[in-house]
């Protein structure tokens, strides 16, 4: 099994930090790439691109961001001077092959997650019913954050849990963990962001929207189950309803890969 | 890009015959999150992506529709492949990689010792008569490990998660591989264990679970559910290649119901 290791062969189940490993990395120029594809094949350029598509779909499984530091070290190696090309032909396999849309969320780190360009259905969630409930916990976490205009204090979360019998004091049985799956995992994720709230005693946290949540959810479809929730047009909630409404940029991320 | 390139690239997605649409795109999504689904299970998530992308799903075309999806995979190493349930015959649709058929395609959910005892549990299927290895058994290979050894409870846990994650079926305690773990790694299985792999005289794909020919000098195998097909009906059954007195017991050819899932 050793000669075959390719893609994953460093990587431990558990995430490796090794953020000083390539500091080195810089984007190539335009003429650079230029002079590196015209001594490679397409076929080549493309063997890599595949490797790339398939080294971030395994790590978006786990919905665990790909840091471009470790793509560059596991998998485009010394490919790394047409760096853009490749990633350009990764994100139109993305894109035309998958549906999905990969999207560079944090430029000064350089990560990259991807986001479902086909919209969320129940049916087709029932047959891979295994993220399920969780994606139904995250909803109602990423609902009460925006209808409370986007900041929300921790302990009004775990009281909202509490009412729906999710105590996060104890284990449950679909979660497990509960207090972890919200701070830990939907965190990792950039669904949630959980922020120490400055100069407070006993510590205390907030709760934000990730940049996964920002992507990938709609604004207007919250708001438009709130409607239902409470009988109410969702219009009444003005604030909300122009910030659902106003930007389509909400639902984008700021920046894209597809350069 | 020089223009030559830029002509083979846009040359490359010139075939317009096999073009994917979002119902292809959202079929594949799920395949992705769930790995295999049986028969029954795909046509249905065939139609509910048809009819979801308001796009016509002639019920007979499913093999075409998969095939769309692989003339796309296939360059990036990936592929929809059909196989057999050795249990009930039922027929599977598993997303495989292509890249990776060994097991190191498992490396970003499993620890280096526990590939190594995976590694261990597949080599005792395989060298078994039946396709199949006691929890005893697996439990005392530990004992050869060259990584770090697994403790008896680290053992029986990731032999729940190997269950769990749809790579071994077990029944009392004994391991069986699962329909998934046969499609994604008979090629791997092929080539590492060519000796010791057998073929089914029936369907000719590899063979685990199965019935055997008595005749020393024959000694085929036969899946069972290939065995029920085959022996239906028959009076007297007999070896389809030696022509001797087929001992065993004939399977019930098992009408998998219409819900199963593994």
């Amino acid at each position: 099994m050793t000669n075959r290791k390719r893609l994953s062969s460093t990587q431990t189940p558990s995430q490796s930090r090794d953020e000083d490993d390539d500091p080195t990395f810089t984007q190539p120029s335009t003429s650079q790439v230029q002079r590196g594809l015209e001594r490679l094949s397409t076929a080549q350029v493309d063997q890599r691109a595949a490797e790339v598509v398939q080294y971030i779909l395994m790590k978006d499984q786990k919905k665990v961001p790909v840091r471009r530091t470790d793509l560059v070290k596991h998998v485009v190696k010394d490919y790394r001077n047409i760096y853009p090309e490749i990633m350009k032909r990764a994100a139109r396999s993305f894109d035309q092959v998958f549906g999905l849309k990969l999207v560079e969320i944090d430029t000064k780190n350089h990560m990259y997650i991807l986001i479902n360009k086909l919209e969320y259905t129940e049916a087709a969630s029932s047959i891979s019913s295994p993220t399920n409930p969780k994606r139904a916990l995250l909803f109602v976490i990423l609902s009460v954050v925006f209808m409370k205009g986007g900041v929300v204090r921790e302990n009004l979360i775990w009281n909202t849990l509490k009412k729906l019998r999710v105590d996060p004091g104890e284990k449950h049985e679909e979660f497990g963990d509960v207090k972890k799956l919200v701070t830990d995992e939907f965190v990792r994720q950039r669904y949630l962001e959980y922020v120490r709230i400055p100069h407070t005693e006993p510590i205390e946290y907030e709760f934000h929207w990730g940049q996964r949540a920002d992507a990938e959810v709609s604004r207007a479809k919250i708001l438009q189950f709130m409607g239902q929730l409470h009988e109410q047009d969702p219009q009444s909630w003005t604030q909300q309803y122009r910030e659902a409404h106003s930007s389509p940029s909400s639902a984008q991320p700021s920046t894209s890969s597809q350069r | 890009m020089t223009s030559v390139q830029l002509a083979v690239a846009s040359g490359q997605s010139g075939q317009m015959s096999r073009q994917m649409g979002d119902n292809h795109r959202r079929f594949l999504q799920t395949m992705m999150s769930i790995g295999i689904v049986d028969d029954h299970g795909a046509k249905a998530l065939y139609q509910h992506c048809c009819e979801t992308h308001n796009v016509q799903c002639p019920p007979d075309r499913l093999d075409d529709f998969i095939e769309t999806i692989n003339s796309k995979l296939q360059p990036l190493f990936m592929q929809i492949r059909k196989g057999m349930s050795e249990d009930n015959g039922q027929e599977h649709y598993a997303l495989v990689n292509m890249a990776q058929t060994d097991v190191t395609r498992m490396s970003s959910d499993y620890a280096d010792n526990e590939l190594e005892l995976f590694k261990k549990t597949l080599e005792l299927i395989v060298g078994s008569e039946n396709g199949t290895v006691s929890s005893t058994d697996i439990l005392n290979s530990t004992d050869s490990m060259t990584t770090k050894k697994l403790k008896k409870s680290e053992t029986e846990h990731l032999l729940s998660r190997l269950v769990h994650d749809k790579w071994l079926n077990e029944t009392k305690g004994e391991y069986t591989l699962s329909t998934r773990c046969i499609i994604e790694m008979e090629p791997y299985i092929r080539t590492m264990y060519q000796d010791q792999v057998s073929v089914c005289h029936i369907c000719h794909t590899i063979v685990f679970q199965c019935q055997i020919c008595e005749n020393p000098i024959c000694g085929i195998k036969i899946h069972n559910p290939c065995v029920a097909r085959y022996f239906k009906g028959r009076a007297e059954p007999r070896c389809p290649a030696c022509n001797d007195f087929w001992p065993h017991e004939i399977p019930e050819i098992r009408r998998p119901r219409s819900q199963s899932r593994r």
